[in-house]
């Protein structure tokens, strides 16, 4: 029997099993194709509303987003917090009922408190699409990651992943070690002290605190940008000292499989985590992940509005 | 005014009693006890055949939030959650607006608690003043006018040098020094226990050591300035650990815990997906801070079990797991949690559970009561061992319905409540 999708919300990778995950992946390949016609657009969601709900800054995820709607033709709505009515004091479940009341039939949201896209789900009858909650999850980052891995090395089963650089902060380490560890990779993840959540090793990966050790061997190295902005200052004396302990440069990465890829979720910061040579580098698929993510994201909008169960 | 308590168990551990026994109180004291107690002229009868009849039940920790918050509490609904929940007296906590820094305030909050008399109130006063912690707030006036213990809530006494200073001073009255222990540059922006869940859920943690420091450095103060001194709803295996060895050295350490941190760990934040019920300070700990907490109630190290009422409204806790504000109510479930949860299960007795609800925290603040021995007061909890119910939030007389024991079905459930020989009407 083939899997079957029934919920209405993504909230995050931990709730899903396996058979969902493929689902969602292999999904994406028949969505990836339709990003290839010179007509990018299919009527799958023609007369669904959906709704980008942004309370914190985003380019990428959004406009991923923001595509894979058009090109599904749903009718799409943006809000953001700047001279919204959360600024005039609005509590947030307020917000969210009021936006009910115009019966969208997806939400995505992005928040800065993790949780927030799971309060919403209890109270929506909309699908919730969490696209980023604090540093809880981020699981359509995840997702992509994962169709990009399956796309260049066929398989996600076995291989060595490393995952380098501000982990305490990172939803995406947490969205990808639940994911890539229940697909059957063996997940590293490498940190400055400073910036290793307490007893990540329970999540089933190993820990390193050097980065010649996480990547040695590696067939996927992920760098993690530093969030500087969320408290990562205090956590390393300089930006120098940091990339010269953890930041990834060609020289380093000899220690890893010849054919190993580089992915990062972005935004990059050059010269801080990642070097040049290595961002631009023949190993990288930091591009590929980009466009991945609109297939990916359509295949998730897809199968949260039901519109799959509608269809057979 | 008479009252006849009669055929009930009555369990006192402050006098080694346990047996089934008549009560006769008189002019609000007890004035015998006996098998069987013929009932004077003009006596009130209260039937407690099969039901425990224990010394009035104290909680000394509880937020009243009057003056100033009363759209989340008064001191009339919060001691009517507390007779409700089977407790005869109070302590109240001074983080109220205005903070409960001086007489006038103490003077409000007795006045109100008089006025409706459903239980005892004893206020708590602020450390230091305006919970600022700069200056010492007027003890002396304060301890004139009710107040028993002293306590920053909500905060920590943060400077060593304020508490040092705070130890000292308040000996010359023989009252406590309460401390919210609490490290606040460890703990940053901290809304969990900062482990394995916080990991998981990507919320900021606030670490073990945050109290554990606290704790440490106040009980080094203390050895060098003698005087009393109390840790509120401790938290954590480690520092549990210090106050057992500070005992063990003569120290006149205290400490309080409370049913959520007995019952509930930090998992069930994950588990609950980031339901704000689940959002206390301090914080739930781990499984094997709950085992060593446990095992601190059996061995005698806890003197207390107070709930850390805390009533907010509910649009407040209605928010992002990030923002809502700390704290559950407590008074309405504490008694049956701890009946279903620690006695029904073998971890304590009933006897050790009375004790640290009434004689255990009336020690603690040299309070009156606590005790059914001839010449007490006569407050009486009555209770059903065996009356199976659920907690419904919706019926609390609290206004405060924040309780992440909604829907819990609990065996044990407290009838009535006595107050100086009268029973206490729930209008």
């Amino acid at each position: 029997m083939p899997p079957v999708w029934n919920r209405k919300d993504l909230l995050g990778i931990a709730d899903l099993g396996r058979d969902e995950i493929e689902l969602i992946l292999n999904t994406a390949e028949s969505m990836r194709e339709v990003g290839e016609r010179p007509i990018k657009k299919v009527p799958t969601l023609r007369g669904k509303t959906v709704m980008n709900l942004f309370f914190e800054a985003s380019t990428r995820t959004r406009s991923s987003f923001e595509i894979a709607e058009k090109r599904l033709s749903a009718d799409n709505l943006n809000f953001s917090t700047a001279g919204s009515s959360l600024e005039k004091g609005e509590s947030l479940i307020d917000t969210a009922m009021n936006l009910q009341a115009m019966a969208p039939d997806l939400v995505v949201i992005r928040h800065k408190h993790a949780g927030v896209p799971h309060m919403l789900a209890r109270r929506l009858k909309a699908g919730v699409v969490n696209a980023g909650d604090g540093a809880h999850e981020h699981p359509t980052q995840a997702l992509l990651d994962a169709f990009t891995i399956r796309q260049k090395k066929g398989r996600i089963a076995g291989l060595k992943v490393a995952i380098v650089g501000d982990i305490e902060h990172s939803r995406v380490v947490r969205s990808n070690i639940h994911l890539l560890t229940r697909l059957g990779a063996q997940v590293t993840v490498a940190a400055p002290r400073t910036l290793m959540p307490v007893e990540i090793g329970r999540m089933g990966v190993r820990v390193a605190h050097d980065l010649a050790d996480a990547i040695a061997g590696a067939d996927v190295v992920m760098m993690l940008r530093i969030q500087l902005e969320r408290g990562a200052r205090v956590a390393f004396p300089s930006v120098r000292e940091y990339f010269n302990l953890f930041g990834l440069t060609v020289e380093r990465l000899k220690r890893a499989k010849p054919d190993v890829i580089i992915m990062h979720p972005g935004p990059m910061n050059r010269g801080v985590e990642i070097s040049s040579e290595v961002a631009d580098g023949p190993y990288s698929v930091i591009l590929d992940q980009v466009t991945n993510g609109v297939a990916v994201r359509m295949a998730v909008l897809y199968l949260c509005s039901g519109a799959h169960l509608e269809a057979s | 005014m008479k009252l006849l308590v009669r055929g009930g168990r009555v369990v006192d551990p402050s006098s080694g009693v346990d047996e089934v026994a008549d009560l006769l109180i008189e002019d609000g004291a007890v004035a015998r006890r006996a098998p069987k107690i013929a009932p004077p002229r003009g006596v009130e009868v209260l039937e407690a055949e099969g039901q425990v009849v224990a010394p009035g039940l104290i909680d000394i920790h509880v937020h009243l939030r009057e003056p100033g918050h009363e759209y989340k509490e008064t001191v009339r609904t919060g001691t009517l959650a507390a007779a409700a929940g089977g407790f005869t007296a109070v302590a109240c906590m001074a983080n109220t607006e205005p903070v409960n820094d001086n007489r006038s305030v103490t003077e409000h909050i007795l006045a109100e608690a008089g006025r409706h008399g459903f239980a005892r109130v004893y206020p708590i006063g602020a450390v230091s003043k305006g919970l600022k912690g700069e200056e010492l707030a007027e003890i002396g006036e304060m301890v004139a006018a009710g107040v028993v213990a002293f306590s920053d809530d909500g905060k920590p006494v943060a400077h060593p040098e304020l508490m040092r200073r705070a130890l000292l001073y308040a000996q010359h009255f023989g009252v406590r020094i309460v401390q919210h222990a609490q490290d606040m540059e460890l703990t940053g922006k901290g809304v969990m226990h900062e482990g394995e869940w916080s990991t998981r859920l990507g919320l900021a943690g606030i670490p073990g050591l945050a109290e554990d420091l606290m704790v440490g450095r106040d009980l080094l103060l203390l050895e060098e300035t003698g005087g009393r001194y109390h840790v509120a709803h401790l938290s954590t295996a480690r520092s549990l650990d210090l106050v057992r060895q500070a005992k063990r050295r003569g120290l006149d350490a205290t400490c309080e815990v409370t049913p959520h941190h007995l019952l509930l760990t930090d998992r069930e934040v994950g588990e609950r997906s980031f339901s704000t019920n689940l959002k206390m300070n301090p914080p739930l700990r781990t499984e094997a801070d709950r085992q060593a907490l446990l095992a601190g109630l059996a061995d005698g190290t806890i003197d207390a079990i107070a709930s850390d009422h805390a009533p907010h409204h509910a649009d407040e806790k209605d928010q992002e797991f990030g923002s809502a504000p700390f704290g559950i109510v407590g008074l309405e479930t504490t008694l049956a949690l701890c009946l279903d949860r620690l006695v029904r299960p073998g971890i304590i007795t009933l006897s050790r559970l009375i004790e640290l609800l009434s004689s255990g925290p009336a020690r603690v603040f040299g309070l009156p009561g606590g005790s059914l021995a001839v010449g007490s007061p006569g407050d009486v909890t009555i209770f059903q061992l065996d009356r199976q119910h659920t907690v419904r939030a919706a019926a609390f007389r609290s206004k405060g319905r924040n309780t992440p024991f909604d829907g819990w079905k609990l065996r044990g459930k407290p009838t009535q409540t006595v107050l100086g020989g009268r029973v206490v009407a729930l209008a």
